[in-house]
């Protein structure tokens, strides 16, 4: 049976590459803002792009595995005989959760906001590091 | 106003007239909100990862050329496992009226918001004819005349 056992061995390494890709995947709840997310063994970074928000009022806020996010954007003040030529650019108030395939050491969380876009250091909890398992020969 | 999540997304400029560029990257149409005041037209837009030192504004003839350079290093050791939005320098050219003063054109980046000040020349402030209304003995007359 030889072809049957190749057939089931491909079938074998389908599903672990599925798994595999399943393990880093990172569902977000809302489509904005758009965030990337690049990840080590050690920490994740998320960045996002927020141009023209006030960074004091941005909210973080970590929960084990999962970030939010939240933050507003007021549209420019228009005074009486002023008028919009175009207005493509968004305003008004958004919250977004992330969540990281392994809990976050919520102490040592950082977050750089600079040219507006905002950049999140999330480290691993010290519990779920990758652990080696030394092997003793007898 | 952006009505949905899908209007917010970054999109990708089309082919500048200019030709192709050197730096092999993409180019993104930044998002603007152009506001007419009485003394100016204000230009705004959204250019993350843009300051002060990487924007280029150039105004030739009555063509407006905003360009913006983003120098991104992804994380080190790191790899990528959700990309949500691309990253790339803003490109976007604007056509100006006769209306605009060149020489007070302003410009000013914060947080990665481009401001543009282009105030009103002379000649468009007072090219303005006001209308006087007429009285109301007018408005009366025509009133009756439809009843």
């Amino acid at each position: 049976m030889l072809w049957s056992d190749r057939f089931f061995d491909t079938m074998r390494e389908l599903e672990g590459m599925s798994r595999a890709l399943r393990r880093f995947d990172v569902p977000s709840t809302v489509e904005f803002p758009a965030t990337n997310v690049w990840m080590s063994d050690d920490d994740a970074v998320v960045t996002t792009e927020i141009p023209g928000i006030d960074p004091d009022a941005l909210e973080i806020s970590v929960v084990k595995d999962s970030l939010t996010l939240r933050c507003s954007r007021q549209a420019e003040e228009m005074k009486e005989g002023e008028t919009y030529h175009r207005r493509e650019r968004w305003n008004g108030q958004f919250t977004k959760t992330l969540r990281l395939p392994f809990a976050v050491e919520s102490g040592k969380v950082e977050a750089r906001f600079s040219k507006g876009v905002l950049a999140i250091i999330l480290p691993r909890a010290e519990a779920e590091k990758p652990r080696k398992i030394s092997v003793k020969s007898e | 106003m952006p009505e949905t999540a899908g209007d917010m997304q970054k999109k990708e400029a089309e082919t500048p007239e200019t030709g192709e560029r050197t730096r092999a990257c993409r180019i993104y149409s930044p998002q603007v909100d152009i506001i007419e005041r009485q003394e100016e037209i204000v230009v705004i837009a959204d250019m993350p990862g843009v300051d002060e030192k990487s924007i280029d504004i150039t105004l030739e003839k009555n063509v407006l050329t905003i360009y913006g350079r983003v120098d991104f290093e992804a994380p080190k050791d790191h790899r990528p496992v959700l990309s949500e939005y691309g990253i790339g320098d803003y490109q976007r050219v604007f056509t100006l009226s006769d209306e605009v003063d060149r020489d007070k054109i302003q410009a000013s980046v914060k947080n990665g918001v481009l401001k543009l000040v282009m105030p009103k020349a002379e000649s468009a402030k007072t090219r303005k004819i006001p209308i006087k209304a007429e009285g109301i003995g007018g408005m009366m007359n025509l009133k009756l005349s439809n009843a």
